[in-house]
């Protein structure tokens, strides 16, 4: 049972040289063409099970909108097909197309309605509706004086009043503040744990990781890698550093997880290493362990400015700590082909009980964008566990000293 | 089948946004509904000043003074209906382009929207029209009834003019603005204001290509004339609203899909 599956989906604009030539290539004729077709996405293919949550992932303009709308049906595909079993909730850029002049209140109703819902089963929800967008008296003033975020509340309540089988989401939960996110992404927990299935875009990654089971990366219109959520926002994050002008390498190291590697290659990584302090290459650490991150690297070619930045992640791939040697002032100029660099990082592992990891980046200027020479996800993994401490939870040991008055 | 089927799973959405429309068009005003009587009734006060003293000489054997205004009532209430349907209709998708983006729905809802719409306004001014023809005691009697054939025609003629060029219209904007100015020769071009019989023969030999000329010759034959319209000749209107029909069918469907992308 497959409640959303997309076969060989593609989409193309028809692009004439003039609006003449789409009247000429109406009326003359045999209908010769006079269009070129601009590809905007090719051979999409993907299912979704019921209960299942998979985000989507590209840069802007890489086409994930477009396949968005011809999931929920507001434009066609040029080929391909697009299998639906249920009920399909779409809340597609801002508002649900709401009437900037008609109040909140009478905006719902006709959004209700559009999604085939009848007045009275409207009317039945409607005060949930209200109670979940929390947007008070406003709700019947007209919508043209929402906030973005108050319109997008309301549309979210409306498009999940009901439970859809298939929930398509673009990027609109953006617009909301910490507070509505947090509920909104609850409910959308609570629906998928009853069997609904979840399709969203998003830039955001903690978002991306927290809700879905797997991701796909829309690049250049074409489905890039499918995957995980954490390999694939490590991809992506490789892709943006690349912009195409590198073959990005994927090795899988032996636990399983996907490593990353990409870039330029001016510089490479020989080898990285957690050194306890007597110099031993580690694999578990003690919380508060004093240790070091050793880099290895050789320049490949004559580069006139190089920085090395590392990032610890958790298992969730989420950012704990990172820094480079521009933010520590130390960035190294005028480096020669073949000369060899090694970098120790001393720190203390005030971490929480659990499994990390950590990306090497080698470039230029103070991010990875602008020169990319190697990009190396995974790097190092170690795991942390509490040797000494009392027990804690969390991801960072924040040295508690307790002092009790009474 | 599946098309009747799908309009009456959106009749929710359909009947609301008659609703709304009809709310939203005149809820800000201070006259409310009135100006939906207020419109027509000032265009035939001009009319009538300005044409019946001319008119009234023309129609053979009438002694009754109300028989301008009756002729021209009939005939511009039916052409509103018409014009109202036709040119709204050429507009709804570019109008609710934001919609149609966002949510998918049967396109189809929107020009039947058009239809109840400029139908509810054609009641509401047209009961009127029929208690003063019943106070005033020209009401025709049975004749009467031939007006619900003649409203189905021109509906239909209305409708299929309208969603033909409401489709080109999202491809060549020119249509909407062509079809305004059209619509101004096609009113003049029609008997209503005046009679046909002022035409000069060679005139009333090309009027008869007009097919809104048998239709609302009909209006004003039931409702000013008392009498049963000319059926043979609404045989040629109806056919060109059937021809119609089927073009805006055959246009929409080839082109809805590549209607969104242009949207």
């Amino acid at each position: 049972m497959s409640s959303l599956i997309v076969s060989g989906l593609g989409k193309a604009y028809k692009q004439y040289a003039s609006r003449w030539a789409r009247l000429a290539e109406w009326i003359t004729p045999g209908h010769r063409t006079r269009h070129h077709l601009h590809w905007v996405l090719q051979d999409i293919n993907f299912t979704l099970k019921p209960g299942e949550a998979m985000g989507i992932i590209g840069i802007n303009g890489a086409g994930k909108s477009t396949l968005l709308k011809m999931i929920a049906g507001t434009i066609q595909p040029t080929l391909g097909e697009i299998k639906v079993s249920g009920k399909l909730a779409a809340l597609l850029e801002l508002g649900m197309g709401f009437h900037p002049d008609f109040t909140g209140r009478e905006n719902a109703m006709m959004a209700g309605q559009l999604l085939g819902h009848t007045a009275d089963e409207m009317q039945m929800v409607m005060s949930n509706i209200l109670d979940f967008a929390e947007i008070g008296e406003y709700i019947d003033q007209p919508v043209r004086v929402y906030s973005s975020g108050m319109q997008m509340r309301l549309a979210f309540s409306v498009a999940t009043a009901f439970r859809p089988d298939v929930l398509v989401v673009d990027e609109a939960l953006s617009v909301g503040d910490a507070y509505f996110q947090h509920k909104s992404f609850e409910r959308i927990r609570q629906y998928r744990a009853l069997g609904t299935t979840l399709l969203i875009v998003s830039h955001d990654k903690a978002a991306i990781q927290s809700i879905c089971d797997r991701a796909i990366l829309i690049n250049g219109g074409q489905l890039a890698q499918e995957g995980k959520p954490e390999d694939i926002m490590n991809y992506y994050n490789a892709l943006l550093a690349d912009k195409g002008r590198h073959e990005i390498k994927f090795n899988q190291t032996s636990s399983g997880q996907t490593q990353v590697i990409s870039g330029t290659g001016e510089a490479s990584i020989q080898s990285v290493r957690l050194l306890n302090s007597q110099g031993q290459a580690i694999e578990v650490v003690g919380v508060g362990q004093a240790v070091a991150l050793e880099v290895m690297i050789r320049i490949n070619q004559d580069i006139p400015e190089l920085v090395m930045g590392y990032l610890v992640k958790d298992r969730l791939g989420q950012d704990i700590f990172g820094s480079n040697t521009h933010h520590l002032q130390q960035v190294l100029h005028g480096l020669v082909k073949g000369e060899e660099i090694t970098f120790a990082i001393k720190f203390p592992a005030n971490l929480g009980v659990g499994s990390y990891s950590v990306a090497i980046a080698l470039h230029s200027a103070s991010n990875h964008i602008a020169n990319n020479y190697e990009w190396h996800e995974l790097a190092v993994i170690f795991s942390v566990v509490n040797m000494q401490y009392p027990e804690f939870i969390g991801s960072s040991w924040l040295n508690p000293a307790l002092k009790i008055t009474r | 089948m599946k098309l009747i089927q799908s309009i009456w799973n959106y009749r929710g959405f359909i009947l609301g946004s008659v609703k709304r429309d009809f709310q939203f068009k005149y809820q800000n005003s201070l006259l409310g509904i009135l100006w939906i009587v207020l419109q027509p009734l000032s265009m035939i006060l001009v009319y009538t000043l300005i044409f019946s003293q001319v008119m009234h000489a023309k129609f053979p054997g009438s002694t009754n003074p109300l028989t301008y205004s009756i002729y021209l009532c009939s005939g511009i209430l039916a052409w509103g209906l018409f014009s109202e349907i036709s040119t709204r209709a050429t507009n709804t998708f570019i109008e609710n382009a934001n919609l149609l983006k966002k949510i998918n729905f049967p396109r189809i809802c929107l020009p039947i929207i058009v239809v109840l719409n400029a139908a509810l306004n054609f009641i509401i001014i047209f009961s009127l029209f029929t208690i003063f023809l019943l106070l005033s005691g020209n009401f025709p009697g049975v004749t009467f009834l031939a007006v619900l054939p003649l409203l189905g025609t021109l509906i239909l003629l209305a409708i299929g003019v309208g969603i033909s060029l409401g489709v080109l219209n999202v491809f060549f904007r020119d249509v909407g603005q062509f079809f305004t100015i059209f619509l101004q020769f096609w009113f003049w071009l029609t008997p209503i204001v005046y009679l046909k019989s002022i035409l000069p023969e060679w005139v009333q030999m090309w009027i008869a290509y007009n097919p809104m000329e048998p239709v609302i010759a009909g209006f004003q034959q039931t409702i000013a004339g008392q009498a049963w319209p000319n059926w043979i000749s609404l045989l040629y209107p109806l056919g060109v609203a059937l021809l119609a029909c089927i073009v805006a069918a055959t246009l929409f469907r080839r082109h809805v899909g590549d209607m969104m992308d242009e949207l």
